[in-house]
């Protein structure tokens, strides 16, 4: 665990290191590679803001990446162009990804913070006929 | 010069490895966080950035926290462009004196800061770094108000809307001034390349971008930023709003090129009423009321005057 700081223990001009030790080509290299060092808000979560949770369903996904792009908090992960699913650790529940999803029934719903990931995809709406 | 990062469509994109991290402190639906992942995302190349003091310096930068995974400065309210601006004059005289250790990098330079910093109080700075022609690119993120502070109105808030500092109440609608044209005061300084973005319009970001990251020289970006605290609009609707701001033509996207040759760069099918966008945000509430309704329609005409302006220049090529 990182010590934390008293208000006049703060370091003045203080230099934070995102990783530990040296990455060459950082554009290349994806989260799961990355040697995070615990300054940075990848260590973090902020979970325990939800209220309301975002679940993805596969089944209806065309891995379009709208969610990827709109998403605030980096939170919606994709490799190699396939949707993978949702890093809770860093979902804030804001709801964006669901709006931007196209597809019919959407891919992604949100839901109460406590419910059941298998059993709502078990019962995920049908196809809007109206909207179709 | 370096390689423009190859982005044909968003699935492409996609593959962009993040140098923006969550577990920031932004609100839920920030609309800062989604310009800021776009910009990084638009290059491979190395970044030495800046944040003006605002909701996005003072949320990613909560001690012992960084969001950013890449060199960046937690520097005052008015001088994110000046600091960004220092580096780039001494990348360059570190390169001509053969000292940098690695000079086949070709780092870009990006300062970040909001209306308040940038139409405000950082403005003489940014006007400097454009005058003195650093390589460096300025983008204000656009929410219309000193949002980090509680609301205050600055010179980018537009008329009708309440702030904490211009309240709609018994004796008035709100703010009684028009937004300040950033752009056309940007653009003459005869900078080589000032746009207006929208983090919605993806594509249209991603180039103006890459076309900025391309120019040697100053390079101005004004992204409208809609913040579901002050505009008061639920999270969700983040990306909705910014639809209704570039589709209302509130917002248009157009780009200015050596501070004459003004291209518009998005022309919405379906044109969407003004009042639509004003009736989806709680800061213009009031606007609806019978005694206030007269102030619809001026904002209609000025959109539509706005619009109509900039197809003339367009047209001009002057
Ligand atoms: C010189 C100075 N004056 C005032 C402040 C207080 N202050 C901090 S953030 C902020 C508001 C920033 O507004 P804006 O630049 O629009 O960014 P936003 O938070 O809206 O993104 C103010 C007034 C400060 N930090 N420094
Ligand atoms: S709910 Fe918001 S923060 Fe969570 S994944 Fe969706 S867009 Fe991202
Ligand atoms: S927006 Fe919907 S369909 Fe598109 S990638 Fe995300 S979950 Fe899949
Ligand atoms: S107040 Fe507005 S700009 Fe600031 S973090 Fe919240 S949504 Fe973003
Ligand atoms: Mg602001």
């Amino acid at each position: 665990m990182m010590t934390k700081k008293g208000w006049d223990e703060f370091e003045i001009g203080a230099m934070l290191r995102t990783f530990n030790g040296k990455i060459d080509d950082i554009a290349g290299t994806q989260q799961q590679d990355r040697d995070y060092s615990e300054n940075s808000s990848y260590t973090a979560s902020v979970a325990d803001w939800r209220l309301i949770k975002p679940i993805f369903n596969k089944d209806y996904c065309i891995d379009c990446q709208f969610c990827w792009v709109y998403c605030p908090d980096v939170s919606i992960i994709s490799r190699d162009k396939k949707l993978i699913g949702v890093d809770m650790d860093h979902c804030k529940g804001c709801g964006i990804c669901v709006e931007a999803c196209p597809t019919n029934p959407k891919s992604l719903l949100m839901f109460p913070e406590q419910a059941d990931e298998e059993s709502e995809i078990a019962n995920w709406p049908k196809k809007d006929e109206k909207e179709a | 010069m370096s390689e423009i990062k190859n982005i044909k469509n968003l699935k492409e994109f996609s593959t962009s490895a993040d140098r923006f991290e969550g577990a920031n402190l932004l609100c839920p639906g920030c609309a800062h966080s989604i310009i800021v992942r776009e910009v990084l995302n638009a290059t491979n190349d190395d970044l030495i950035l800046s944040a003006s003091t605002g909701c996005l310096e003072v949320c990613t930068a909560v001690y012992p926290y960084t969001s950013w995974d890449a060199s960046w400065i937690h520097i005052g309210f008015e001088n994110s462009s000046t600091a960004v601006a220092g580096a780039e004059i001494m990348y360059k005289a570190l390169k001509k004196k053969g000292r940098l250790k690695q000079p086949e990098r070709t780092p870009k330079f990006v300062s970040f800061a909001g209306d308040g910093a940038s139409y405000d109080i950082g403005f003489q700075w940014i006007s400097g770094c454009m005058e003195r022609g650093h390589n460096m690119m300025h983008i204000v993120l656009d929410n219309e108000v000193y949002a980090n502070t509680g609301g205050q109105r600055s010179s980018s808030t537009p008329i009708g809307s309440s702030a904490t500092t211009s309240p709609e109440g018994k004796k008035s609608y709100g703010e009684k001034r028009n937004k300040k044209d950033m752009m056309a005061i940007m653009a003459a300084h005869g900078i080589p390349y000032v746009a207006q973005v929208a983090p919605n319009k993806w594509k249209d970001m991603v180039k103006k971008i890459q076309h900025g990251f391309a120019v040697e020289g100053p390079v101005f970006i004004n992204a409208v930023s809609p913040c579901t605290t002050e505009w008061k609009f639920d999270p969700k609707d983040t990306m909705n709003i910014a639809d209704l701001a570039t589709d209302s033509l509130v917002f248009p996207l157009y780009e200015i090129i050596d501070g004459r040759e003004l291209n518009i760069t998005y022309r919405p099918k379906n044109i969407v009423p003004v009042e639509e966008y004003l009736a989806a945000q709680g800061r213009f509430k009031h606007l609806f009321k019978d005694e206030y309704k007269y102030l619809i329609k001026e904002w209609q005409d000025r959109v539509d005057e706005k619009w109509a302006y900039l197809q003339r220049r367009e047209e001009a090529r002057i």
